[in-house]
């Protein structure tokens, strides 16, 4: 038994241990002007969804919820939304050209359209990001729509 | 109570050791996070020279449009044959020599053109080195795109055909060496389907 105790002593301060080590936090106030919203007029419902649903991972400003600060979560977080960003950045649309337009939303739609985006370990605790059905479909459609109205 | 001091220490040493291994980690997450935004902002940064002369050092000196003709038809190939590790592994070969590109023959808005092409084209390659058969041909589509747009500038010393399947995603584009159609978007299942649609050279 004394065995079981140091064991989850170890655990215990292990897990203390690490809640100080800092992490890059990703937040920032400042849109700029190059972000989507604002180089496009997106209709209203498909902004909301976008932001709710993409933004913590795909811009500068992630809306982090108390357990995301905490230890071994936030790390795991930190990474997602490094790759998240890398691949896509909604905050700097403005600053790629067409043709880099054109191949992100190529991907937005067949991510939103497979259902690969958002993740499933990011909709399992935040429900409002899912995509219903009918979402999605308005969503595609958008996006379709400013692909198609790209310069070839 | 021996026992308990020892586990005191080792417990610490833990801690110190799981701290700084991950402030190792950071740092480098931060390098990468920096070569990455800054890729995003701008084609021609001191950053992405760099890397590409560490990799030009690994590899061939030069890389020129030829070759990365060379490797897009391989991988071509390796999706004409339905074979996802294949054209895994010709995705990372096409993402090195499309780094290794010098574009430093072409005037300055060809320049601007290609790295924008090859940046592009790039993302392609890495995820189709890295991605189920479908996935790979949905990348390969766009990657199409961006080498026939990247032959309109540099030319090629070879007869090439513009090949098309108006079935795939409302009708995709490939290039070819030979004039007899194999499909890279269906593999086995529609190998003939499509036609010549342009001849280069």
């Amino acid at each position: 038994m004394k065995f079981v105790k140091y064991i989850a002593l170890i655990l215990l301060l292990a897990f203390v241990g690490i809640q100080f080590v800092p992490t890059e936090r990703n937040q920032s106030d400042i849109v700029p002007k190059i972000d989507f919203m604002l180089v496009y007029e997106v209709p209203t419902h498909v902004k909301k969804k976008i932001k709710i649903s993409c933004y913590d991972c795909h811009s500068n400003n992630t809306k982090y919820p108390w357990y995301n600060k905490i230890q071994p979560v936030a790390w795991f977080l930190e990474d997602h939304i490094k790759e998240g960003k890398a691949e896509l950045n909604f905050n700097e649309w403005g600053s790629l050209s067409s043709r880099r337009k054109a191949s992100k939303l190529r991907s937005i739609i067949k991510q939103v359209e497979s259902g690969e985006m958002p993740l499933d370990s990011y909709t399992l605790i935040h429900s409002d990001a899912k995509f219903s059905e009918a979402d999605k479909k308005e969503i595609i459609k958008y996006i379709k729509q400013l692909k198609n109205s790209l310069p070839n | 109570m021996k026992n308990l001091r020892i586990i005191t220490v080792l417990a610490l040493v833990l801690v110190t050791l799981t701290a700084t291994s991950c402030k190792n980690d950071k740092k480098e997450q931060g390098n990468v996070e920096e070569k990455n935004t800054e890729m995003n902002h701008d084609n021609s940064d001191g950053h992405h020279d760099g890397n590409k002369k560490e990799m030009v050092m690994a590899e061939n000196q030069n890389e020129n449009s030829e070759t990365i003709l060379k490797d897009y038809f391989n991988l071509k190939d390796a999706l004409v044959s339905d074979d996802n590790e294949k054209a895994k592994e010709l995705g990372e070969t096409l993402t090195k020599s499309l780094s290794n590109f010098d574009v430093s023959e072409y005037t300055d808005a060809q320049k601007i053109e290609l790295k924008d092409i090859i940046k592009d084209a790039k993302e392609h390659a890495e995820h189709i080195s890295e991605s189920p058969m479908e996935h790979q041909r949905e990348h390969f589509k766009i990657l199409s795109k961006d080498v026939i747009d990247m032959v309109a500038i540099t030319g090629t010393a070879n007869k090439l055909y513009e090949q098309y399947c108006p079935m795939y995603d409302d009708g995709s584009a490939w290039l070819s060496m030979n004039e007899e159609i194999r499909n890279p978007y269906y593999g086995d299942k529609m190998l003939k389907c499509g036609k010549v649609q342009r001849e280069i050279n």
